[in-house]
């Protein structure tokens, strides 16, 4: 009992420093949770599909996806595939995203215009921009405009509704302030409403970059003779499933990837929050 | 001398399909020229109210009130809001420079006076923070400088510490009457509590619960500079604070019955 008492009292910073390292290894183990469960999915689905327990036709062991994917990307023909999905999420992106943000701002600020539009996007918002698809083709034909008005269509509603919300939540003391201290319109807008909206119009922009995605797929599914999508169907239709697997992963990867970059965009923009 | 805030038979009722409140009934109320006023009454009494009306939030259902103007660029007042009122997304010195860029004033203009409120209330050094980086009685410290900067005819302040703990506020009221000191400004200025008003004041106007009248006053002519513990030992304060007491718990067990 004498040891451990003078233990104590002669070296805090010794038990403060096994405290703090015991944080960490908490910490680290944490992290390692986070990698691991892909990676134990990863590899108890090759055991199981290289030990025959589930049919390795449907579910093609993950190396074997892999050397696909390699053998794919050497022979060039799967950049193309990306490179076109890639030019539509973006075209279709920004052609949702920059009206929707317009529109929305136009909303927020005037009360007559969102009274005036609101039953209008209420009504068109819950029907699926896929649906719409025969009469997208009628009105933009069957080459890249339609895919790219699909897109800009779903990606749209999210971000209109998140931008209005955004403007319209601003607290009414910063509108005070701004009228007590003689803002005029033009910076009214671009000191108040715009950077107070923004927060909520990213959240938007998020959810948008995720449905269009969505939607890429489905749409290339239906009309389209390249691009991920594409090659989804026609490899499941051919049943090559390694292939089918490759573009599965390439819209997760790029799903993650446009998440974490946006999010970055966020940190950039609001340095305040 | 012709005052500087004249308030001629303000009145201002709430009206709604089911209800009609009316929060001042008949203001009237001359203030002179580099007064410090505090009005002080139950809470809902209509002291925000009024405030807002003069600050131009809000308009009189009947009545009217004139602010004098001096120098023909100032603006006519400018309000110091409650903590919450300081824009998160402009850092201290966009905060405090808000009513010179609004004014559209010079650029060289805007910085000087912006840098002498900075660093009047010690806020030179975090200039470039956000206000989330801030503690409550800074983030009341960018309010003020924001409104002194600005150099209105009058200031109105709406409880300004009342979010504040004891020493913040105590630290912040007397800071607050060093700026003032130099620019005799004529501040209106809102609390509930006895203290600050007895400290601060050259009037105190009691106001009555709903509806708001003003049903007395008190001339406080301590000299000035003033401190709280000179107010504390002040046997005629002490009266004063009693007077005001037993004038708010009257007011609150009216309004209840």
């Amino acid at each position: 009992m004498g040891d451990r008492e003078r233990e104590m009292v002669t070296d805090p910073l010794l038990m403060e420093k096994q405290e703090w390292k015991k944080r960490q290894r908490r910490h680290r183990l944490k992290q390692i949770l986070t990698i691991s469960s892909p990676i134990f999915i990863l590899l108890l689905w090759e055991v199981l599909s290289r030990t025959g327990l589930i049919d390795a036709r449907f579910f093609p062991p993950p190396t074997e996806i892999i050397g696909t994917f390699w053998a794919m990307g050497m022979s060039g023909e799967l950049f193309g595939h990306i490179g076109i999905s890639l030019f539509r999420i973006f075209a279709g992106f920004l052609l949702g995203v920059i009206p929707a943000i317009v529109i929305g701002l136009l909303m927020g600020l005037y009360s007559p215009v969102r009274h005036f539009l609101s039953p209008l996007i209420m009504a068109i918002m819950p029907i699926p921009t896929l649906a719409l698809l025969p009469i997208i083709i009628i009105l933009f034909g069957v080459g890249e405009v339609s895919k790219i008005v699909t897109i800009a269509g779903s990606v749209f509603f999210p971000v209109v509704i998140n931008t209005v919300a955004g403007v319209i939540n601003i607290d009414r003391i910063y509108l005070d302030v701004a009228k007590n201290y003689g803002a005029d319109s033009k910076r009214f807008f671009y000191k108040i409403a715009l950077p107070g909206s923004l927060p909520v119009m990213l959240e938007g922009i998020q959810m948008g970059q995720a449905i269009a995605l969505l939607t890429i797929v489905a749409a290339e599914m239906m009309g389209a003779n390249s691009g991920i999508g594409y090659l989804i169907w026609t490899s499941y239709k051919a049943f090559l499933l390694k292939e089918m697997y490759v573009g599965l992963v390439l819209i997760s990867f790029f799903g993650y990837l446009f998440s974490l970059l946006l999010r970055g965009l966020q940190a950039k923009l609001l340095p305040w929050r | 001398m012709d005052p500087k805030i004249s308030i001629q038979n303000l009145t201002k009722v709430f009206y709604k399909k089911e209800s009609r409140v009316t929060a001042l009934d008949g203001i009237t109320l001359d203030i002179k020229d580099g007064e410090f006023i505090c009005l002080v009454g139950p809470s809902g009494c209509g002291k925000t109210t009024l405030l807002r009306i003069l600050a131009d939030l809000e308009k009189p259902s009947a009545g009217s009130f004139t602010i004098a103007q001096g120098k023909e660029d100032r603006p006519l007042q400018s309000m110091v809001f409650q903590e919450r009122g300081v824009i998160p997304w402009l850092t201290v010195e966009g905060n405090v420079s808000f009513g010179l860029k609004m004014r559209h004033l010079p650029k060289n203009t805007v910085k000087e006076r912006t840098d002498y409120y900075l660093e009047k209330v010690g806020l030179d050094r975090f200039a470039k923070l956000y206000p989330k980086e801030l503690s409550g009685g800074m983030k009341q410290r960018v309010s003020i400088a924001r409104a002194f900067a600005n150099d209105p005819e009058i200031l109105l302040m709406d409880e300004p510490f009342a979010a504040l703990d004891e020493q913040n506020k105590f630290i912040l009221q007397e800071e607050l009457l060093n700026i003032w000191s130099e620019t005799k400004k004529t501040v209106l200025f809102i609390t509930h509590s006895i203290d600050e008003a007895l400290l601060l004041s050259d009037r105190i106007l009691l106001m009555s619960a709903q509806p708001g009248r003003i049903v007395g006053e008190k001339r406080i002519d301590l000299p000035r500079p003033r401190n709280m513990e000179e107010v504390r030992a002040d046997p005629l304060m002490a009266e004063h604070f009693v007077d005001i007491w037993t004038h708010l718990q009257d007011e609150v067990q009216r309004s209840r019955i």
